[in-house]
């Protein structure tokens, strides 16, 4: 495996007693890429995503996660990684500023680089007037910004995203990928699962799961040449109609 | 008629789907009877103890013979001086230490009266205290023996009588506390989860938005909990009975009835958690504190009310509970008939009406 | 015929210290089997909206109806006939898919049989599974039972509330079929969605932000409703092309639509023109004029 890919992937599956919810799925994603993870309800992508973020054991296969082994070395995989679902994991209850402070003090920031985080990011985020506030205060497209921000605070070298924008106004999904764009630019490598499949087409390429199988993978405008497709929908619909899986 | 009694089904389906909660609150009243039946009474038998015997006459002889011979106490070892006493309780296994003085029989016989030291380990006061009133009872009797045998006018004149309970026997007083905590746990808390659960998972919204009356979902939702109960209440009866030996004195049908009363009383107060709460958290939460917890302080059985400062006696009144261990107490173990507790079974129908017609009122008909 | 009519309808909520206006009048009306759609993000007031008119929620001012029954006057008779999907709902994950169907079924006193004719083309996809728990039902499929129990009764108006969030495109596809093919059955539909796309689908839309409705039109209405010559651009590195292009004084908007950015610009120019005027800002390798799309509007709207 070469040294600059952020994940390496090789055959990796995942059984559940006699279901495969993974099945050998082998891929690499290069550093600071945006690396769009799509499939269908059920294909497998969040027990991948499990395995690659050192929460859960593969059966087999072999992984690279930000230069580390999945298997030896799972703790230093999670040091290294930052994640965000969209349930996003900031605490209602809470002010934007203890929320930063909590999550700095987790990755084990120290006072002066939490102090000078808080600042840069409020700054960034346009939420200097908020910051005393509690969370729950916040409109969801904020919390999710913020929620970004937060899941980026120990400068991760991968960062991962489930379903972030679900569920936001479009001008807020537009904000909210730009800080991946950002993000990316800096050289952190971004995965990320997502419905919106415009959103696909932001990614610099694109796998597709069905039947816990890596069934596409390339770039946007690739893949759309290859399936004769205008969209990337048409290409998502084209592949996962062809599942077999019974849910 | 259908849609109420499908809709019952239903409770029956999510109940015993459950294997955990339902082995849990089957288990729970068998697990606490055994618990508080064999292991936690206060009953305490075969103590160890030791003798420190400086007379060796034929009346210390006999009082240890009779002290051996009772279940409470094994006697582990014959002390020699009164410098073995500390070292005997320091290795910590003896509990009880019966000093008899020298010339024991001799001092009795001409003075009328000779002492007995129990010096006992009171590290754990209320073993202590019982195991010196064993010992004491047990050195009365053997008084009260020699009396019968000789006409000698040198007996002490002390009379312990224990009432309904002659054995002391700690199961008479916490079978009906152990009825009150299950039927609260089970109905109450229960109840009123499996309410919330609904307000949660989105389906109450569907169910208000149907033509069911609100009412009959209120009622459907209790009747597998009030089932639920009087099985329990069957099995800890007939655990007390055939395990644990403590009869029922009074009206099977009396007692039964009671507590059919109190597990209504127990459905209407979950109705009103489940009313006033929206998660399942808050509502298990409410239940244990708000519920569980008073029945244990203030029903009476693990504190005696009549202890407490005025205002806490004041407070036990409101506890539901309480009224119903007086009652079943009253029948269960005095065998008194409905009589003697009409008003207790007043008050408690009393309460129940109300936290009734509160919680119906309360549960909406929409969501705000 | 109007099957639902909302008129003046505002709708405030007390939170810690303030007032939030959860609606602003509101004023629609949805005909006789239209599929009407509420579009908007998160936070809209689409799910206060349908708990109004589902009687769950009194309106602090304004009135509404549905199948001329006054929501609060008349609640009893509209919860007979209508049929409501929760956002987020779940169903009873303990329960069958068959002791789902016949609970909901029996709840509003009729059964599977009775009206078999309209769920049929839906149950037919989960009877396989019929005897399969529901917690143990994949996104999709705990939709269409979901739908399944909400039409059990032949409702006259059906409610979605977001019946297609957080569920794969192809799940969303089939079901939005579904919801056509019911309009053959004359059922009103009144569906919300966040999913911009999922608009012209339906026959009219109300696009909402913030408790206020922005426009109500068909989406062809509202797509052409986009006064601006619009621009669809691509260049080498599109974030960059991003950032240049809102900086410049001479474009109004540009938004990232897949591997495009959507442009409008300031000042009306020729469309000979565009070409040249955008490589003056910033290189760029494609320039073609396109139609708007809802979201395009949606945005539009949402900055005036």
């Amino acid at each position: 495996m070469k040294e600059n890919f952020a994940i390496s992937v090789r055959e990796l599956t995942k059984r559940f007693n006699d279901f495969t919810a993974v099945n050998a799925i082998t891929f690499d994603v290069k550093q600071g890429e945006i690396f769009g993870f799509l499939g269908a309800n059920g294909a497998g992508k969040t027990t991948a995503m499990r395995m690659l973020c050192g929460l859960s054991f593969p059966t087999s296969g072999q992984a690279m996660v930000a230069g580390y082994d999945l298997y030896q070395d799972a703790e230093k995989i999670k040091k290294s990684i930052g994640y965000m679902s969209q349930k996003f994991s900031l605490y209602e209850d809470l002010t934007i500023r203890e929320n930063i402070r909590f999550y700095g003090g987790i990755y084990g920031l120290s006072d002066h680089e939490i102090k000078t985080k808080t600042e840069t990011l409020v700054h960034q985020l346009h939420l200097e007037e908020q910051v005393n506030k509690l969370v729950k205060s916040l409109p969801l497209g904020w919390k999710q910004k913020l929620s970004f921000s937060v899941a980026m605070i120990h400068q991760p070298k991968i960062v991962f995203l489930d379903e972030p924008t679900g569920g936001v106004d479009p001008v807020t999904r537009r904000e909210f990928w730009t800080l991946i764009y950002e993000a990316a630019s800096k050289g952190t490598t971004v995965f990320v699962t997502t419905h919106y499949m415009d959103e696909a087409e932001y990614c610099d390429r694109v796998s597709i799961m069905v039947d816990g199988r890596i069934d596409a993978l390339d770039t946007p405008l690739e893949l759309k040449r290859k399936f004769n497709a205008p969209s990337m929908e048409e290409v998502f619909v084209q592949l996962a109609r062809k599942a077999k899986r019974a849910e | 008629m259908k849609q109420f009694l499908f809709f019952i089904q239903k409770e029956f389906y999510h109940l015993l789907r459950d294997k955990r909660t339902l082995f849990i609150l089957f288990g729970m009243p068998v697990v606490q009877i055994v618990i508080f039946g064999f292991a936690l009474t206060n009953e305490v038998k075969n103590s160890r103890i030791a003798i420190l015997d400086q007379s060796k006459d034929e009346a210390t002889a006999s009082i240890i013979q009779q002290l051996e011979a009772s279940q409470y106490f094994d006697i582990e070892k014959n002390l020699q001086s009164e410098a073995d006493i500390e070292p005997a309780f320091r290795e910590g296994k003896i509990k009880l230490v019966v000093v008899f003085p020298s010339q024991f029989q001799s001092t009795l016989l001409h003075t009328n009266s000779s002492p007995i030291q129990l010096i006992a380990d009171a590290t754990d006061p209320n073993v202590a205290n019982t195991l010196t009133n064993y010992a004491s009872a047990i050195i009365l009797d053997y008084q009260n023996n020699i009396r019968g045998n000789q006409d000698f006018p040198y007996t002490i004149q002390t009379e312990m009588r224990m009432l309904y309970n002659p054995q002391m026997k700690g199961s008479y007083n916490f079978v009906p506390g152990v009825m009150a905590m299950v039927l609260m746990l089970v109905c109450a808390m229960m109840t009123s989860i499996s309410i919330v659960r609904e307000k949660e998972i989105g389906t109450m919204e569907v169910i208000l938005v149907s033509p069911m009356v609100p009412l009959r979902v209120v009622i459907a939702k209790m009747v597998p909990y009030l089932l639920l109960s009087m099985i329990n209440i069957g099995s800890i009866l007939v655990l007390s009975v055939f395990a644990l030996d403590v009869p029922i004195q009074g009206s099977l049908l009396l007692l039964v009835f009671e507590c059919f009363l109190f597990t209504i009383t127990s459905l209407a107060l979950g109705l009103f958690i489940s009313s006033i709460t929206n998660s399942q958290q808050t509502a298990m939460l409410i239940s244990l504190m708000g519920m569980f917890l008073p029945t244990i302080m203030f029903s009476g059985f693990m504190f005696p009310v009549e202890n407490m400062p005025l205002p806490l006696q004041v407070i036990s009144n409101i506890v539901p509970a309480k009224w119903f261990y007086y009652i079943v107490k009253a029948v269960m173990i005095k065998g008194l008939g409905f009589f003697s507790i009409w008003k207790e079974t007043l008050i408690l129908a009393g309460m129940t009406t109300m936290l009734m017609l509160i919680s119906i009122k309360k549960f909406k008909t929409r969501l705000e | 015929m109007i099957a639902v009519k909302v008129d003046s309808v505002k709708k405030t909520f007390k939170a810690e210290k303030s007032v939030v206006t959860a609606l602003q009048q509101i004023n629609f009306d949805v005909s006789k089997g239209e599929l009407f759609g509420l579009i908007g993000p998160d936070g809209a007031g689409k799910t206060t909206l349908f708990r109004i008119l589902t009687t769950l929620m009194l309106a602090d001012e304004g009135t509404a109806s549905v199948d001329g029954f006054d929501v609060v006057r008349d609640y009893k008779e509209i919860r007979k006939r209508v049929g409501y999907m929760p956002g987020r709902f779940s169903l009873y994950q303990d329960l069958t898919v068959e002791e789902n169907l016949s609970f909901f079924a029996t709840l509003f006193n009729t059964s599977l049989e009775e009206n078999y004719d309209l769920v049929k083309a839906i149950y037919q996809q989960i009877e396989p599974f019929k005897k399969r728990r529901a917690g143990a039902l994949s996104g999709g499929m705990k939709q269409k039972l979901a739908l399944s129990c909400a039409l059990i009764h032949r409702p006259s108006v059906l409610f979605l509330d977001e019946p297609t969030t957080g569920v794969d495109a192809v799940s969303r596809k089939e079901f939005w079929e579904l919801l056509r093919d019911l309009q053959k059955h004359q059922i009103t539909i009144i569906v919300s969605t966040p999913y911009m796309d999922e608009a012209s689908l339906c026959d009219r839309v109300a696009l909402m932000q913030n408790g206020k409705i922005m426009e109500i039109n068909s989406p062809k209405g509202i797509t052409e409703n986009f006064k601006k010559p619009l621009w669809a651009v691509r260049g080498e590195n599109m974030y960059q092309l991003m950032q240049t292009l809102q900086a410049s004084e001479a474009i109004d908007s540009c938004y990232p639509f897949g591997q495009y950015h959507h442009v409008t610009f300031t000042h009306a120019i020729p469309d000979s023109q565009a070409e040249i005027e955008l490589a003056k800002i910033a290189p760029v390798l494609e320039v073609k004029k396109i139609p708007a799309t809802i979201e395009d509007c949606f945005m539009e709207l949402m900055r005036q």
